[in-house]
């Protein structure tokens, strides 16, 4: 096995010979772009440990194979159609590049645009560089830099003013190469009081892979944007999907993610919030055998009047570890500010463990601010109520760990999306039939 | 239908039942009251199958079965019911859902097909409607936000959906103002049948006013320590338990 040194320069060592395949390597710009990500994973490699944000999730599976870009386009068709929603607009990525011919954006009317990051760099990439590493920094964190230096492609989505989808768009990522890398750089602005809705699907079937996104979202004065994450990767796939966002005032972020699949998985959400504006996120984590889900979340009030509400429930079983790191900051600035968060966990055996580590970090003195967390298990009570109403103890467990975990997906407003998390926790938490 | 022999039962090694002897007839309806701490409750878990308590001795059959052998879900399956004395909250899982689970899991155990949605909610509704309660209340979580009254219709309701051979009302009288016990008298009245049995463990003999027992019992100190009609009830009332205490020894 490789030391994180050995693994940095690898990763490194490989990187002249993928450059030229990426993206934009004749625009100066874009190469200036990449080359400080670089410098950054260069001077840091992969997080670890002893970095602040990272100390509960050991990245060192990263270290151990070297992931490699692939331009593989294959798919097994009927197994990707089990994952399309119907009653949306799909853009499907394979191994971390654009499908044309399986992106379904038929019908998509003049006011939603929905292209790769290659055709955008064609089309207008002035719009592109004044909107790349605003919404996020390389210097957040070093898979941040590496996403920047190493991405291949991704969706580049702007709604216009004023207009409202009338159907979600989802954004298919699939992996099907092993040990591919697929690194997306995904920029979604919604202009004034547009209002959008988005559902990314994270899958593969590919048995090990990296899948690495970063999404940088700009939320203009009054727009509103519902956004879905379903991680459902392979058990063996290591993932990490960061969500950047830029709230003008008056706009509105509600964010559901479901984080379910992968052997390792990190996702962030952050926010930054301008005058009276609202943030929602709500997260549910379910891991079994030895998977690692790691949610982190910053909500940054930097203004006055901002409304924030966060609500994460985790149910963890074998050996499975959660990590969840939530930080709400109110800048001195940001008067009348009105938080709460809230994490909860189920913890169904003595194996499985969860890091909780909610922060407020208050600098104005005019606020509303709350927290709270709890870890427990199944109340036994229960469990014997429903045996002696005839429900055998294994069922009785799941319909209660069943219900504990269906709170969130309830919050789910897109009925077919809600559909496919009920079948997927059903299928995890088998009980009688409903 | 039931038979209990010299059952004794420890809780952490603390004598609970010393010795109580008790039979039921198919269509019988036995009321057992006694002063607190005299291990009414305690007959109730056991009979039931609740975890934590433990038999030293005796037995108890039911339908011919050795009732402690089986786990809680097969003893409901096979027809006991336990109204509970404080039933339990459970988020997330609507009433409606669990009364569903409930009768499916009897209705396979006895062979029997699940049962059809609409005939289902055919039943349900009569019995909501006989227990004088919402139809709300079958879409809205087991007995969160309930209250006292409204918590023992629903154990009735359970039990009008299950139609149990063997029902234990475990102080369903208590927490009830008197309209809500009326209901709940009026609801366990017409559940009674020739074949259904009901012991009732009750603390107060008003319940009694309303749901007629054919023998009454009284508990002390672990063991049956007199055994009457209905008649003792209304002596109990008037004079406390006291003058029974000493007859246990």
């Amino acid at each position: 096995m490789m030391t994180a040194e050995q693994s940095t320069y690898a990763y490194l060592a490989a990187y002249p010979t993928i450059a030229a395949s990426l993206p934009g390597s004749d625009l100066s710009w874009l190469q200036q772009f990449r080359n400080a990500g670089l410098k950054a994973f260069e001077a840091h490699g992969f997080p670890n440990l002893r970095d602040e944000e990272w100390r509960y999730t050991n990245l060192a599976v990263l270290n151990k194979t070297q992931f490699a870009p692939s331009d593989n386009q294959e798919v097994d068709a009927g197994w990707l159609e089990t994952y399309r929603l119907e009653n949306a607009w799909n853009v499907v990525l394979i191994n971390g590049h654009f499908s044309a011919e399986l992106s379904d954006l038929s019908n998509l009317p003049a006011e939603v645009s929905v292209q790769s990051f290659n055709a955008a760099l064609r089309n207008n990439a002035e719009a592109l560089q004044t909107r790349l590493g605003k919404a996020v920094a390389d210097d957040e964190h070093s898979l941040v830099a590496f996403n920047s230096a190493w991405f291949g492609d991704g969706v580049v989505i702007e709604i216009a003013a004023r207009h409202q989808m009338s159907k979600p768009l989802q954004i298919l990522h699939v992996v099907t190469a092993s040990d591919a890398l697929a690194a997306t750089r995904n920029l979604l602005v919604v202009h004034d009081s547009a209002e959008a809705q988005i559902i990314e699907t994270y899958v593969g079937s590919a048995d090990s892979y990296f899948s690495a996104a970063v999404n940088e979202c700009f939320l203009q004065p009054n727009a509103e944007l519902t956004l879905y994450k379903v991680q459902a990767e392979t058990d063996k796939a290591c993932h990490f999907g960061g969500s950047y966002v830029k709230q003008a005032q008056n706009s509105r972020f509600m964010h559901h993610n479901f984080a379910i699949g992968g052997l390792l998985a990190r996702s962030e959400i952050h926010s930054d919030l301008d005058v009276a504006s609202e943030c929602r996120l709500n997260g549910l984590y379910l891991g079994g055998n030895r998977q690692h889900i790691d949610n982190h979340t910053r909500i940054n009030h930097l203004k006055p009047q901002g409304i924030s509400r966060e609500f994460y429930k985790g149910v963890l079983d074998q050996r499975a570890r959660g990590v969840f790191q939530a930080r709400v900051i109110v800048a001195e600035d940001a008067q009348q500010t009105d938080s709460e968060m809230n994490n909860r966990n189920l913890l169904l055996s003595n194996d499985a463990e969860i890091d909780t580590k909610p922060q407020l970090e208050i600098y104005a003195d005019d606020v509303k601010c709350s927290h709270g967390v709890t870890v427990g298990q199944l109340d036994e009570k229960s469990v014997f109520y429903l045996q002696s109403r005839g429900v055998d103890e294994a069922s009785a467990r799941n319909i209660l760990t069943f219900a504990f975990a269906n709170e969130m997906v309830d919050k789910v407003e897109n009925s077919e999306l809600k559909a496919v998390l009920l079948q997927q926790l059903l299928a995890r938490f088998p009980a009688i039939s409903l | 239908m039931l038979s209990i022999k010299n059952l004794h039962v420890s809780i952490n090694d603390k004598p609970i039942l010393k010795g109580l002897t008790l039979d039921i007839n198919p269509g019988e309806v036995h009321a057992i009251m006694g002063p607190n701490g005299a291990g009414k409750s305690t007959l109730s878990h056991v009979l039931s199958g609740k975890a934590g308590y433990t038999v030293t001795e005796g037995s108890v059959t039911y339908q011919g079965k050795d009732l402690l052998e089986l786990a809680p879900e097969i003893r409901a399956r096979e027809g006991v019911f336990l109204a509970f004395q404080y039933p339990v909250e459970i988020p997330g899982v609507s009433n409606i859902y669990l009364l569903k689970a409930a009768l499916n899991a009897m209705r396979k155990h006895h062979g029997q097909p699940e049962v059809d949605a609409m005939d289902f909610l055919t039943i349900v509704k009569s019995k909501v409607k006989l227990l004088q309660m919402d139809e709300k209340f079958l879409y809205r979580a087991v007995n969160e936000g309930f209250s006292g009254g409204e918590k023992k219709r629903n154990e009735i309701l359970q039990a009008a959906v299950l139609e149990p051979k063997l029902c234990i009302l475990d102080e369903t009288d208590s927490g009830l103002d008197i309209d809500a016990l009326r209901i709940v008298a009026e609801g366990v009245n017409s559940l009674r049948s020739p074949e259904r049995s009901f012991l009732m463990i009750t603390h107060y003999q008003r319940l009694l006013d309303y749901i007629e027992p054919d023998m009454v019992h009284v508990l002390a100190e672990g063991r049956i320590v007199k055994s009457g009609g209905p008649e003792l009830a209304l002596e109990l009332e008037e004079k406390g338990y006291s003058w029974l205490e000493g007859k246990a020894a």
